[in-house]
């Protein structure tokens, strides 16, 4: 297809390389240097998109971060990325891409039917109708209407990186103004980042050709370049857009690496400066009036981008709509370029200034107190109907014109780009000079230079950039007052038809979220005026525009309906990302493995040679249970249980917490933190305690062991082995600061094998070591230390399974070694290697404690057996004044128990309910719920056990169990259902 | 992200750090002297000012050291930076 609006001269691309590319499923071709957008344009491509609700056809409105119309879906299969702007998108070979939120393409989309609805989605739609009872109606619906693009369904096979820096000073954006900050900074001796989104630095230069200090703006900017070349200490990244600033003056920015699929695709960017100066420009606004969404009306800076940059023409005839003197250097180019301007429309009154003179001169009419009211086309502009106007925007019937043209150029003001300004906490004001939000206080340190700052003269914004680069070394930076040389004569937000009988429904004011005027000004008569309110009932700055283009058209409108000024109705604060970024870009490298590492046991590789099922239990990598070929986990367990029962079993138990707690004060700070009586602890005596809160609430378990006068080993669960040692050092360094003791994590130092089973005595005996065993000598919760072919080693006896037990420790190198010979030994006696998964079994046999589990956010140590405990021990300890309060001392608190099944061989469901006595229906009170439950293999029937209130009271009485409809009837017991004495682990 | 000057290590960024909440609380006890309403306010009652806040740090990622960090709750101006057991200085108003 012909390039048919490809102008024959000018633009940055390179007309000897034409490149092919695909859009919705045609083919095109445009140049080297151009964006999707302009070859789009260049094609002749009118329609480009589909609007968010109704579908309406739209086309390219802007030439940079702000387009809102055409967001398309870049290329398919797992590199594809959704949801991107054409304007920001550079050309390539084979691009292929597609508009999103239509089928099959945006020419012709079947969703368009929905612009038949239209009456029916006024603002705050989503909140009048999907609710309760109708929720579920409508929700597959939405789930399946949401969104715009797709993502990828298979891995990206791309990598992305992060990558640190810090500098004195960061300058946001290489237009003229960025550009001279970052050369007077650099020449001052700063180190210097400059940031620019686009593959070549230059900003407005590229397109605004008038005079910087006296040269021809590209003449200006090559100069530039070359000092700044010069420079080692300004690090420049192009096609890197800055998109968070957040505390502490840290920036974050995007950088898009050429060599996709190859290399890096993006880096993240997070730098500190100790300025920054944004030379982030401004952005225009568009203007209201009704169809102001029709293909071919656009942005009038826009049209001299296309020009400038990339050699296109936005259309062969074209309409000019203002309200200040921007607008009429457009005119001029697209003259000179051989464009037929029918008309510019201004809403001032402009008479014979000399802009108008101007372009009078050239042929080109301008209507004062003028403005479009209506457009006319199917898929694109046809005509421009226009009315003149009052000061209060409303249309004067009788005065319509009617004017062919293919495009509609509008400038409504400019909005200084003040959006990473805003998110580094900076408050704005409004400027009546210029009709636009300007920065007002500043919170970090930094400046807006140029037209971000409201300069948009461009020697003076030169000048000041200059002025704060130079002395951005320096501690205080003076910040520039906003001046404005456009003459924005804005008097109202949007024209007013209804004195021509109609109305506003189809007048745009979000293109991206579809919010008209009239969505707006019923939001306003609904009393949401607050303006964060009305954003979120409106959605208007919500969608992938963010308020860009959409904020301040709202702001004046909500205001004139108010009759407030813009100022005093206020705005919102922008948030990041400033443009989107990728979520493969967030997570860099930190993905697969390398999203959480998994710890291995020392003797990883044996349990895998053994045929462990391995999983994941709290970052440890740990054997589950070792099946046989073709055995079910059902069977596994229950053949692991029934071996460690009758003869015995090892059990890889390193990762339970290790820590080490010694010095002249280590009993008196371990007697503050247990529950337990810690000074009565002997030298070489284990004891099963509990830690608390300050709260009360249990917080973990664990046996703790006495090694010497001053030297403690800290058992905790595997899961909280870290954060138990952070909180002990919290307590430690920041509340008994008298205390000598010193802590420190020995979980990886030491790997510990569990014997469990009547024959574990004689399998240790065999194994061999210096330590004594018999019960004489090492009774239940004792530890002797002691080696083992010249390795330390330490056996504590204690036990989790409720068998005679052993837990057995050799250095960590060691680890693989002992449970190699444990294993080959233990096969003499029939023992057998087991999994986590039977030992959580065999504990609930036993009615062992599992924090967590048999515990929740509200349990206390009275709850779970622990009153007589705590009222032989005297002095406080941590969370003690917790269990003493009303509440603590509560009659009807939920307490642990065991649960029988009456019948003896109903399942209890784990988290089921008991409901009481009268029980009918849900919903009721719960009177607590099942906490472990197990089908135990030892007593062939199902024990469970659980939190419930007044349980210990109600022991033996029956209760219900409320289970999805059904009730089963289950017996309060003791929750020890396996050897309730502790018969076997004295032996 | 906040820039925190650890007295140990130097600046580092905040992901390397843990807040702890506000600094110079004073654990009522024993347990059985202490009052109810003292106790519930040990616990539970904190100061939210909209201004200087004096609060405890730990350097997590780091040195593993708690310290004592006068911030700005609106601006994040961290102003002083003092060991544990120092009292909380005097800053005058603003930021």
């Amino acid at each position: 297809m012909k390039q048919n609006l490809r102008h024959e001269v000018g633009g940055n691309i390179d007309r000897s390389q034409p490149i092919r590319f695909r859009f919705d499923g045609r083919d095109y071709t445009g140049f080297a240097g151009d964006t999707l957008a302009s070859a789009l344009l260049a094609n002749g491509v009118r329609v480009t998109g589909r609007s968010f609700k109704y579908h309406r056809p739209r086309g390219l409105m802007a030439a940079g971060f702000e387009e809102a119309n055409t967001i398309v879906q870049l290329g398919s299969g797992s590199r594809t990325v959704p949801n991107l702007r054409a304007t920001q998108i550079e050309l390539s070979e084979g691009l292929d891409a597609k508009a999103v939120n239509c089928w099959p393409n945006a020419r012709f989309d079947i969703f368009s039917l929905f612009r038949l609805f239209k009456p029916f989605w006024p603002a705050g739609f989503y909140y009048k109708t999907f609710m309760a009872p109708n929720w579920k109606i409508w929700e597959p619906a939405i789930r399946h209407g949401a969104g715009l693009g797709v993502s990828p369904r298979s891995a990206d096979p791309d990598v992305y990186e992060k990558q640190h820096a810090s500098v004195d000073v960061i300058v946001v954006g290489a237009g003229p103004s960025g550009l001279a900050a970052a050369i007077a900074a650099g020449e001052s001796g700063a180190t210097v980042m400059l940031l620019d989104d686009k593959p070549e630095l230059g900003g407005s230069c590229l397109y605004e050709l008038g005079a910087i200090e006296g040269d021809p703006a590209i003449v200006w900017k090559e100069r530039q370049l070359k000092v700044l070349a010069t420079m080692a200490n300004v690090k420049i990244l192009t096609r890197t857009t800055a998109f968070g600033y957040y505390d502490h003056n840290h920036l974050l920015a995007n950088e898009l690496l050429p060599g996709n699929g190859k290399d890096s695709r993006q880096r993240l960017w997070k730098i500190r400066g100790r300025q920054i100066i944004l030379a982030t420009g401004a952005l225009e606004r568009p203007m209201v009036f009704p169809n102001n969404d029709r293909p071919g009306v656009m942005l009038a800076g826009a049209a001299l981008q296309y020009l400038h940059r990339f050699g296109v023409l936005t259309g062969k005839r074209v309409i000019i709509a203002t309200n200040n003197d921007s607008a009429y250097e457009v005119a001029v180019e697209l003259r000179r370029a051989g464009v037929d301007v029918a008309l510019i429309a201004d809403t001032r009154d402009v008479g014979y200034s000399s802009v108008a003179t101007r372009v009078r001169s050239m042929g080109v009419e301008v209507a004062s107190r003028t403005t479009p009211t209506d457009t006319i086309g199917t898929n694109g502009l046809c005509k421009v109907e226009l009315h003149q106007v009052d000061a209060e925007g409303r249309a004067l019937p009788g005065t319509a014109r009617l004017l062919a043209a293919d495009t509609l150029l509008v400038s409504g003001g400019w909005n200084p780009t003040v959006h990473l300004f805003s998110q580094s906490g900076g408050s704005l004001r409004f400027d009546d000079g210029q009709k636009a939000f300007v920065p007002d206080r500043y919170v970090q340190s930094g400046v807006l230079v140029g037209a971000a700052a409201g300069i948009d003269k461009r020697d003076a914004a030169v000048a000041t950039a200059r002025e704060a680069g130079a002395n951005a070394g320096g501690k205080n930076i003076s910040k520039p007052a906003a001046s404005s040389s456009v003459n924005v004569g804005q008097t109202f937000w949007s024209v007013d038809v209804t004195t021509l009988g109609r109305n506003s429904a189809k007048a745009w004011v979000d293109l991206a979220s579809d919010s008209t005027e009239s969505d707006l000004r019923l939001a306003a008569r609904e009393n949401f005026i607050s303006v964060e309110l009305f954003k979120r009932y409106t959605t208007t700055g919500m969608m992938t525009d963010q308020g860009k283009t959409s904020n301040v058209n709202a702001i004046g409108i909500l205001g004139s309906v108010l009759a407030k000024k813009p100022g005093d109705v206020g705005t919102t604060r922008f948030r990041p990302p400033f443009n989107p970024i990728t979520f493969g870009s967030i997570a860099g490298r930190n993905v697969d493995n390398f999203y959480r590492p998994l710890r291995r046991l020392s003797a990883h590789e044996s349990h895998v040679a053994l045929g462990a099922k391995m999983e994941d239990y709290g970052a440890w990598l740990r054997p589950a249970y070792y099946p046989q070929a073709g055995e079910a986990e059902v069977a596994t367990l229950r053949r692991e249980v029934l071996a460690v029962r009758e003869r015995g079993g090892l059990l890889d138990y390193s990762p339970l917490g290790k820590i080490l707690v010694s010095g002249p004060d280590a009993a008196k700070f371990l007697q503050r933190v247990y529950v337990n009586n810690v000074q009565t602890l002997k030298v070489g005596q284990c004891r099963y305690g509990l830690m608390l809160g300050e709260d009360g609430i249990v917080k973990d378990d664990g046996v703790l062991t006495r090694w010497s006068d001053e030297s403690f080993v800290v058992g905790t669960t595997s899961g909280m082995a870290d954060r138990i040692v952070d909180w002990l050092e919290e307590w430690l360094q920041c509340e008994w600061l008298d205390l000598d003791v010193t802590v420190e994590s020995v979980s990886t130092q030491w790997a510990t094998m569990m014997v469990a089973g009547p024959k574990s005595r004689e399998l240790l005996q065999r194994l061999g070591s210096d330590i004594d065993l018999s019960s004489e000598a090492l009774p239940h919760m004792w530890a002797r230390e002691g080696s083992i072919a010249g390795v330390p080693l330490r056996i504590a006896r204690v036990s989790f399974t409720g068998e005679l037990g052993f837990e057995v420790s050799v250095p960590w190198s060691h680890g693989r070694s002992l449970w190699d010979a444990l294993v080959s030994i233990g096969k003499e006696f029939g023992m057998i290697p087991f999994g986590l998964e039977s030992l959580l079994l065999m504990r609930v046999e036993k009615g062992f404690l599992h924090v967590g589990s048999d515990t929740d956010g509200l349990t206390q140590p009275q709850d779970v057996g622990f009153a007589a405990v705590i009222e032989k021990k005297k002095e406080d300890f941590i969370g003690r004044r917790s269990t003493m309060t009303p509440d603590a001392r509560r009659l009807d608190r939920r307490q642990l128990v065991g649960l029988e099944p009456v019948d003896g061989r109903t399942f209890l469901p784990l988290g089921a309910h008991i409901v009481g006595e009268d029980f009918k229906a849900p919903p009721v009170l719960s009177q607590g719920w099942v906490t472990s439950s197990v089908q135990s293999p030892t007593l062939g029937r199902p024990v469970a056990m659980g939190l419930v209130e007044r349980g210990l009271e109600r022991m033996g009485q029956q209760v219900q169990i409320y289970d999805g409809g059904k009730l089963i009837a289950a017996r309060i017991t003791r929750n020890a259902f396996y050897d309730p004495e502790g018969e076997r682990l004295r032996t | 992200m906040l820039l925190i000057k650890c007295p140990f290590c130097g600046p580092r960024d905040e992901t390397e750090f843990r807040c702890g909440g506000q600094s110079h609380i004073t654990r009522p006890g024993p347990h059985d002297v202490v009052a109810d309403a003292e106790w519930g306010a040990y616990l539970y009652t904190r100061e939210n000012p909209k201004g200087w806040h004096f609060e405890r740090w730990l350097h997590a990622g780091g040195c593993r050291q708690w310290f004592n960090m006068a911030r700005h709750t609106v601006t994040h101006e961290i102003r002083q930076i003092y060991a544990i057991g120092e009292p909380a200085p005097t800053i005058g108003e603003g930021s």
